[in-house]
């Protein structure tokens, strides 16, 4: 297992670290109603998830294998569930992406949320255990577990403390997810009928080892199962439906959330369990995926444009962006993969902060119109330069991070397919359209409406949440390498099928 | 009459050779004489007490009945075996049900001390009833005569058509047991009429005996056993509401007391799923195979769709609880090895769950059961947070969420379904489970996102009920979290019930299995 030269704390970190947050949502319970310190406490909790978390990337070059931290306990020994957890250098980033989303969802709350404060940030805590829990797994039943236990706590969230359309908003969402992974646990049920494991690494083994009975026949349809569930999440563009609705009902934690990290659960699903378990059939299957992936960067940018609704209007830049990262997966090339996983890193820095900018903005107007606003840069300048920070690192400005990810993705997808990488970067120029073309609209010129001349700028608590998706943002463009050198070696172990399935094509 | 007088001399020979029944014959039934002796107590002491004090007492002698029964159900076991010329046998299996048919019990008494105290209902002939009842259960699961069953359904059957119309009060009550009662009789006359043909092409009324006459010649099973199984089908497919034998079940639970509902919805359906394993699978019924699928199928689609709609809680559960059936059914058109024991679980499963919401539902519904509806529970979340969260658990257990019970046993129906080679049953029951997710999901959309109505009053959860659904959320948090111990319990005995037959019955199960 390789822990043997790690310090004492290597078993057990990545359980704290998912854990943490759950706990601290618990301790909550027990915290009388008194709001402030409710809410101190959810923010020293999510900093202390947090700091642990960043031992992770510290020592990730630690030990051998692909996956680090691992613990494997036996959880239910019939059917054989093991408590299985482990990183590699995709997910870790992932897990620090979702602690670094939350203190800052803490403080983006403090005055949104006057109702109903315990439970807010009780479910708060316990929505990000689960996601950390969905990167960290590495039993699939575990995975489920952890995927599954995302969903309540998020509908609750956009359901209970949402804009108007809450609660239609909050059962789409449940539903469509929920029927998604429904799908996939037949497929893993199956897996496990089969192999009588739930482990990844043991099924992944078995397949390629062809050991696994009646596998040939039933591939395409386990591949389906999960992708479905994956596509939904993602959401690849038939699928998308219930995300502008999300979005736009959903608190502005929950938005953040949603894009930062729940998006991303798909998209790693896919990488993970979709293309790790069935490279063959992902080989297959790659160009429709790609056609969907196209058609979703594309559609999405062209809506987004003309969104008058500046949250939904971020939520289908979401939709195409996210189509991108589907799109450098499928293109199964180094850069592509690459690219993929460092725009889910920095879709969920960017966007997470324009979700952050937006619900500022609600709380002084209580309105995402942007016919709402003009001007704004006069009574407010360091939101309007925050805001034209936050949107050049999301339109892919060189040296912010945005720019990174996309032109892995794009040469990639220039690389398996050259037409696909050409539409693709059309995608690319939209988003600078309907990014600027907004940023205009709210910020340049005079100020139109009356109300909008007394707006205050943004005080201390609000560039405490700003300052930190700033930076991130700025040190990811400008030292990539610091991330693509933890992500190259899992997305190198994640591409090894694909060489040999190349290398047996040129040979036939 | 030759017939008659011929036989004369050898019945006068047998009475006089007549041999009281060894002493661990009765320790075989020993659970069924404690819930009788405690049931007469109860019924006994009611008459002596004033009214007003009665509700106390007799629910704790009650209670201390189902525990003491409990902990004879522990002595019991030590006793495996046949008893009274193999009418009963004593083995995992009716260890099994007879712990979970009396738990259900204990905590469906649990939860109607306040109730009847509220709704004005005498105390007595309820906990008799219910504890009679109990009693036919217990008998169900462990009889392994076919008359002995019908006899213990009956008696199951009679005190839940006489619980079924406790609120006098109401006019729906009194339907509901009317219905019930007739609608219930008539389908045990369909299951009796299966025993006689049974009787007719195999020669025996004994479930072992069945099974070797079925299946030991090798030479074809005669039409009538085919019939017979189909006539069982339907007397037992009415007990667990089943599709197309379902109809009575939302007006009954509509109309019976809410704590009633949680027994009817759980225990004589797990006594009904006992007897339906045995006749199935351990009797090896002929034919079973798409009689089974069709009707799972059919109760699953059915169920969900119908509680679609549903704006009454009770009559909402009522059709989730045929959807479940349908759930449970799947399990048996899976191998009987598999099966056996995912059915086991489910019924465990659900009734913890199911008994839990009826009692949250029980307490809810106040005085003259006059808030079922789903607008009634509008904006529960701020009124009680805890009643709206122990019953959001429920919810999601019936939903199948991890940590839950319920998705245990949804999911060792499904990976036996697809051990056996059932994907299309496989597929029906996952498209099911999604349709079903959203009315669930209802009850918890009003609780938690819609204003409280100022006119539903929330009273204080009080003690006893408290405890029951204490309890319940245990067991569906300990079945959600450590399935491992009742599985192998239920997969140990399913092995020993089934292990004779499973030899042939692999043989037809393979001929089975979906083209």
């Amino acid at each position: 297992m390789g822990s043997v030269n790690m310090d004492s704390l290597g078993p057990i970190i990545l359980s704290l670290v998912t854990f943490i947050p759950a706990a601290g949502g618990l301790l909550i319970l027990l915290i009388p109603r008194r709001d402030r310190d409710i809410k101190l406490f959810a923010l020293v909790i999510s900093l202390l998830a947090f700091v642990a978390s960043l031992h992770l990337p510290v020592h990730l070059h630690r030990g051998q294998g692909l996956f680090k931290f691992e613990i494997d306990k036996v959880w239910i020994t019939s059917p054989n569930i093991h408590y299985h957890m482990g990183i590699d250098g995709i997910s870790v980033w992932l897990v620090v992406l979702t602690t670094f989303l939350t203190p800052l969802c803490v403080l983006i709350s403090w005055h949104s949320i006057q109702e109903r404060v315990k439970e807010f940030f009780i479910l708060l805590l316990i929505l990000e255990t689960a996601l950390i829990g969905v990167f960290t797994s590495l039993d699939l039943f575990l995975f489920y577990f952890f995927w599954e236990a995302t969903l309540i706590p998020m509908a609750l969230l956009i359901g209970m403390y949402g804009h108007g359309r809450r609660i239609y908003a909050a059962v789409k969402f449940f539903l469509f997810t929920m029927i998604g992974s429904m799908f996939m646990l037949a497929a893993i049920v199956w897996l496990y009928a089969k192999t009588g494991s739930f482990d990844f690494v043991v099924i992944q083994n078995a397949i390629r080892n062809g050991s696994v009975p009646g596998f040939e026949q039933a591939s395409l349809w386990l591949f389906l199962g999960f992708f479905i569930a994956f596509a939904v999440k993602v959401p690849i563009f038939p699928l998308h439906t219930w995300l502008p609705d999300a979005h736009v009902e959903a608190p502005t934690a929950g938005s953040v959330l949603l894009a930062g990290v729940l998006l991303k659960m798909g998209t790693y699903g896919l990488l993970r369990f979709d293309v790790g378990l069935f490279p063959e059939q992902a080989h297959r299957n790659a160009p429709w995926v790609m056609v969907l992936a196209l058609i979703g960067i594309i559609y999405g940018a062209l809506v987004s444009l003309v969104q008058p609704n500046m949250k939904k209007l971020i939520a289908y830049s979401s939709v195409s962006h996210l189509g991108l990262v589907v799109l450098g997966i499928f293109s199964f090339t180094t850069a592509g993969l690459n690219g993929a996983v460092f725009i889910m890193l920095a879709h969920g820095v960017a966007t997470g902060g324009l979700f952050m900018l937006a619900g500022i903005l609600y709380e002084r107007r209580h309105t995402y119109e942007i016919a709402e606003f003009g001007g704004l840069a006069t009574p407010m300048p360091k939101y309007a330069t925050f805001f034209l920070f936050t949107v050049l690192a999301s339109l892919g400005l060189p040296l912010l991070n945005g720019f990174i990810g996309e032109f892995l993705v794009l040469s990639g997808a220039f690389q398996a397919r050259p037409t696909y990488g050409i539409l693709a970067a059309t995608g690319v120029i939209w988003s600078a359209c309907y990014l600027l073309w907004m940023y205009q609209r709210v910020f340049f010129g005079k100020v139109k409406h009356e109300v909008n001349n007394t707006l205050p700028d943004l005080n201390l608590r609000e560039k405490a949440a700003l300052w930190p998706i700033a930076v991130a943002a700025l040190v990811m463009g400008v030292a990539p390498l610091v991330w693509l050198s933890a992500i190259d070696p899992a997305v190198q172990a994640a591409l090894a099928p694909f060489t040999q399935l190349a290398s047996r094509v040129v040979g036939q | 009459m030759t017939t008659l007088s011929h036989s004369l001399p050898g019945l006068l020979a047998q009475v006089q050779t007549f041999m009281p029944p060894p002493g661990a014959d009765y320790m075989r039934i020993l659970p069924e004489l404690v819930l009788s002796i405690f049931g007469m107590l109860v019924m006994v002491i009611d008459p002596l007490l004033d009214e007003e004090n009665s509700h106390q007492a007799l629910g704790t002698i009650a209670l201390i009945g189902t525990l003491a029964a409990l902990g004879s159900t522990c002595w019991m076991a030590q006793y495996p075996g046949t008893a009274f010329s193999n009418m009963v046998r004593v083995e995992g299996f009716s260890v099994f049900f007879h712990f979970l048919v009396i738990a259900i019990a204990a905590v469906v008494i649990l939860s109607s001390f306040e109730y009847l105290k509220v709704q004005r209902i005498r105390a007595g002939e309820y906990y008799g009833l219910i504890l009679f009842g109990t009693v036919g259960m217990c008998l169900m699961s462990s009889a392994i005569e076919l008359v002995l069953i019908f006899i213990a359904l009956e008696i199951s059957s009679i005190s839940t058509y006489v619980l079924a119309g406790f609120r006098r009060r109401d006019a729906s009550s009194s339907e509901s047991s009317l219905k019930y009662f007739l609608l219930g009789s008539f389908a045990t006359a369909f299951f009796l009429y299966g025993v006689a043909l049974v009787f007719g092409a195999t020669g025996s009324t004994n479930i072992d005996a069945i099974s070797l006459a079925l299946h030991s010649g090798g030479g074809p099973v005669p039409v009538l056993a085919y019939v017979a199984t189909a006539l069982m089908f339907v007397g037992l497919g009415f007990k667990v509401a089943s599709v197309p034998f379902h109809v009575w079940t939302p007006d009954v639970y509509e109309g019976a007391p809410a704590p009633v509902v949680g027994l009817m919805s759980t225990g004589p359906k797990a006594a009904a799923f006992a007897v339906l394993l045995r006749v199935m699978f351990e009797a090896n019924a002929p034919g079973r195979f798409w009689l089974i699928w069709v009707s799972a199928a059919l109760t699953m689609t059915l169920g969900n769709v119908c509680a679609l709609v549903q704006n009454n809680v009770k009559r909402l559960l009522a059709y989730s609880s045929i959807a479940h059936a349908g759930y449970l059914l799947v399990a048996f058109a899976a191998r009987p090895e598999l099966g056996t024991s995912a059915a086991m679980f489910y019924t465990a499963a659900y009734a913890a769950m199911n008994v839990g919401a009826f009692a949250v539902v029980t307490h809810f519904a106040n005085v003259g059961e006059k808030y079922v509806t789903l607008e009634d529970y509008a904006g529960l979340g701020r009124k009680s947070p805890v009643l709206a969260a122990t019953f959001t658990f429920f919810l999601m257990s019936l939903i199948g969420i991890p940590i839950t019970g319920g998705f245990f046993a949804k999911f060792y129906v499904l990976s036996a379904a697809l051990k056996s080679n059932l994907v299309g049953l496989a597929i029906i029951l996952v498209l099911n489970s999604a349709v079903g997710a959203y009315y669930y999901l209802r009850i918890i959309v009003m609780m938690y996102m819609r204003e409280p109505r100022g006119e539903v009053p929330v009273t204080p959860v009080p003690a006893a009920a408290a405890l029951a659904i204490a309890v319940c959320v245990l067991l569906t948090l300990y079945l959600g979290v450590l399935p491992g111990r009742v599985l192998d319990y239920a997969a140990h005995s399913a092995h020993a019930l089934v292990s004779d037959t499973a030899a042939s019955s692999t043989a037809s199960a393979s001929l089975a299995t979906e083209p």
